[in-house]
């Protein structure tokens, strides 16, 4: 079910998501006991095109993810290690990977 | 009084007017004591329970103040914002914003918090701010926050959000007269002042860069106020290792479910034998005490025979309620939602269906009432077409009395009840088949990809036993009741039905064959012979339509008036004596799928505010029970068990 891309999302020029960009890793990527600091929230992509892609991101900003958040991924799902885990600060947040992709983390050194 | 009316201005200033009643309504993230709040407030019994949506309506209570002032509060959905998405949080924001038909908004919001997850709660204080409604912050659950060491100035927090900050723990009622203080304050304040409240003072869905911008003044807030906690909770920590491994978290989920079924059919027995003793006896003392005639016929057949065949599953029913209040209470369900979420989206259902499914198991009507924190309108309505196929507590009595009376009490597997295990089969079905539906749903209806699931899990609390004991006593309330109103008035009628009119002079059938009762089944046996049910077990199911339990109550009575004078208490006896395997067998199947609930029905119409979907949800389960009542007939009979 692919429905035609909105005009409104960004062009393809835009870079792959879940590639490291500037030491940056997708949390829809990262592997249990990821730590890290949220860089950016929301950079809209194709994939998920069916729920506006600005309403993702302020759901996301809603629930705490946003720029200069700690993360962590605590556990993974046992299918597919979907859902995850996370703390987010100091709170505890379950959600699937694919609404992970558009959250991007600079990881810790030792992480 | 049509000089009090002409100038009603005179005599009252609008001030005080508006003062004599106030408004208040309790505002503020998932999970964070909202419902506590209420009932501390009110002296209200809404339920409360650790995880996010409980509440999924307006509630509205009253407090009368020494004073005499009246303040009526309102306890409303969690939400993380203002901007609503789901159905739940829809009734939040018009609350607030006065949105809702005849109502003014509030005149002051309690935005309650969580003392220990403050970051989300400032965010939203903020924006109540902004939407100009008086707020008065509670600092909830302070008790665990002084537990934890978590230094909290809350003069500086009051200074910097502008609001007065009281510190309360709503379910041991502390702090509540000094928020109620506050508020009253607040109120005069506002009045004072001579503003008015009405009016949304211009709110607007806040933009991502909106929320951005709040977030951080938030987290400014929080970083000038909150020193992080000197004794964190690490319990939750070390308990969600084990419960969300990828292994041991679905071992302990399926172990916990099969011990909460076991317990319910093994456990119960002996308080059950009890009570059939005791209504037995009963039953004996008024045949002694009245006549021969209609009315001991009424009382004995009708009234004993009937409402005691229900109430016998009384200790089921605690048992069940109290797994399920403890689950709720540490915490566990939101774990098991992000334990089954994978499975659960396999079968295209939202994750943040597992609780109102799990609620079914309960009854499907707050199940249903549930989905409401379901943001996606065809996710919602998928969640609420299944929710029936889960074995709701009224399917207890019906199971429990064909498993005892046809599967024979023996170990199996090194010392698991082999009832038991049927037992359990019974639910696996009902759950299996809700995710088989819900797949088929979406092939059919519609075809949209899944909405995101992001969901708090809260931290593990250790339950109040006086608060688990009084929701398990409010549920056995609510059984008996039932039994005291629904299913008596029910078995009344049945009994009519079925002794009345008595036998011609010189008949030679029994004499409920001619009753209402007997011709009613005899006219639609037709109908369901092929699926292996008696005229008896036909005549059952249509009062079965008003409460499921009832079917066993009305086989109670058919077979204690057809049974004549030495009808024995013991239905299952009686049972396995007249019914063959295989009918019971499909009697099994019937139930487990058929839409034997009006009540359930209505709750759907009204929810989805159609009779689509009810209709809908009739064909479909009665169609399913149909087959599945067919194919399990005629496979035991080609088997032997005719
Ligand atoms: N220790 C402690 N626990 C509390 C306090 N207030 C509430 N709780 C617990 O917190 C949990 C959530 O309480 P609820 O009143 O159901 O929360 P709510 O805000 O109404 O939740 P929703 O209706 O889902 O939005 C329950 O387990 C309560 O027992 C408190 O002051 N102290
Ligand atoms: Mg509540």
């Amino acid at each position: 079910m692919k429905s035609s891309p909105d005009p409104s999302l960004p062009l393809p020029s835009d870079p792959p998501i879940g590639v490291a960009v500037d030491g940056l890793v997708s949390l829809a990527d990262g592997r249990r006991g990821l730590r890290g600091t949220i860089a950016t929230v929301g950079a809209p992509t194709l994939e998920n095109a069916t729920l506006q892609s600005d309403e993702l991101e302020r759901r996301l900003l809603e629930m705490g993810f946003v720029e200069g958040a700690r993360v962590e991924i605590l556990h993974e799902g046992f299918i597919g290690r979907d859902p995850i885990c996370v703390r987010l600060d100091d709170m505890r947040v379950a959600l699937r990977r694919r609404e992970a992709r558009n959250v991007m983390v600079r990881r810790d050194a030792n992480s | 009084m049509t000089h009090a009316s002409a100038a009603p201005s005179i005599l009252v200033p609008p001030a005080e007017a508006a003062a004599d009643r106030l408004r208040v309504a309790l505002v503020g993230n998932p999970n964070s004591g909202k419902t506590a709040m209420f009932n501390a407030l009110t002296g209200a019994r809404q339920k409360v329970a650790n995880y996010a949506g409980v509440t999924v309506e307006r509630k509205e209570g009253r407090i009368l103040s020494p004073g005499g002032r009246t303040t009526v509060v309102l306890d409303l959905p969690g939400t993380y914002s203002l901007r609503a998405r789901s159905p739940d949080e829809v009734v939040t924001r018009d609350a607030v914003l006065g949105r809702l038909a005849g109502e003014v908004p509030p005149d002051v919001v309690i935005c309650v918090a969580d003392a220990t997850n403050l970051r989300l709660v400032l965010r939203l204080a903020l924006e109540l701010k902004a939407v100009g409604r008086p707020t008065v912050l509670a600092l909830n659950m302070i008790d665990i926050a002084q537990r934890q060491g978590l230094d909290i100035d809350t003069d500086r927090l009051s200074a910097e959000l502008g609001m007065p900050v009281v510190g309360t723990v709503a379910t041991r009622r502390r702090g509540i007269s000094e928020l109620v203080t506050a508020v009253e304050a607040r109120a005069d304040a506002e009045a004072a002042a001579g503003r008015s409240n009405l009016g949304e003072h211009g709110w607007t869905e806040p933009s991502a860069a909106e929320i951005r911008h709040l977030h951080r003044e938030a987290e400014r807030i929080l970083k000038a106020c909150v020193r992080p906690p000197r004794r964190p909770d690490t319990w939750t920590g070390r308990m969600d290792d084990v419960l969300l491994h990828p292994v041991w978290g679905i071992g302990i989920l399926l172990t916990v479910l099969f011990l909460m079924f076991q317990a319910v059919f093994t456990g119960a027995k002996p308080v059950m034998d009890l009570i059939t003793a005791g209504f037995d006896a009963l039953s004996a003392l008024v045949a002694q005490g009245l006549p021969d005639g209609l009315l001991r016929s009424l009382i004995c057949k009708g009234v004993i025979a009937g409402v005691g065949s229900v109430v016998v599953f009384l200790p089921q029913i605690l048992i069940l309620f109290l797994f399920i209040i403890l689950l709720e209470d540490v915490g566990y369900m939101a774990r098991a939602a992000f334990l089954l979420d994978r499975i659960m989206g396999g079968a295209g259902l939202h994750g943040r269906a597992f609780i109102p499914l799990l609620s079914s198991f309960a009854c499907a009507i707050p199940g249903i009432m549930a989905t409401r924190v379901i943001d996606n309108r065809r996710d919602r309505l998928t969640t609420i077409l299944v929710a029936p196929l889960m074995t709701c507590s009224a399917r207890i009595p019906v199971y429990t009395l064909i498993v005892s009376a046809f599967v024979p009490a023996r170990q199996v597997l090194g010392g698991l009840s082999l009832q038991g295990l049927v037992f359990f089969g019974l639910y696996a079905t009902g759950m299996l088949s809700a995710l088989i539906v819900a797949w088929a749903v979406r092939k059919v209806f519609w075809r949209s990809a899944s909405e995101p699931f992001l969901m708090e899990l809260p931290s593990y609390k250790v339950p109040d036993p006086a608060n688990v004991l009084r929701n398990v006593a409010l549920r056995g309330h609510i059984f008996l009741r039932r039994a005291g109103t629904t299913i008596l008035s029910m078995m009344v009628l049945i009994w009519f039905l079925c002794t009345v009119p008595g036998p011609p002079v010189g008949a030679a059938g029994p004499a409920i064959d001619y009753s209402f009762a007997g011709v009613i089944g005899h006219a639609i046996e037709p109908l369901l012979a092929p699926i292996g049910f008696s005229w008896q077990m036909s005549v059952a199911l249509i009062p079965g339509m008003a409460a499921r339990e009832v079917a066993v109550g009305a086989l109670g009575t058919v077979y204690a008036v057809s049974g004549g004078e030495e009808a024995s208490g013991v239905l299952g006896a009686s049972l396995a004596h007249q019914w063959s395997l295989a009918s019971a067998l499909a009697f099994l199947a019937w139930y487990v799928f058929a839409p034997q609930c009006a009540s359930t029905l209505a709750v759907v119409k009204r929810e989805t505010n159609s009779w689509r979907w009810p209709i809908i949800m009739f064909g479909y389960m009665t169609g399913l029970a149909y087959v599945a009542a067919f194919v399990v007939y005629h496979t035991a009979v080609a088997l032997g068990a005719g």
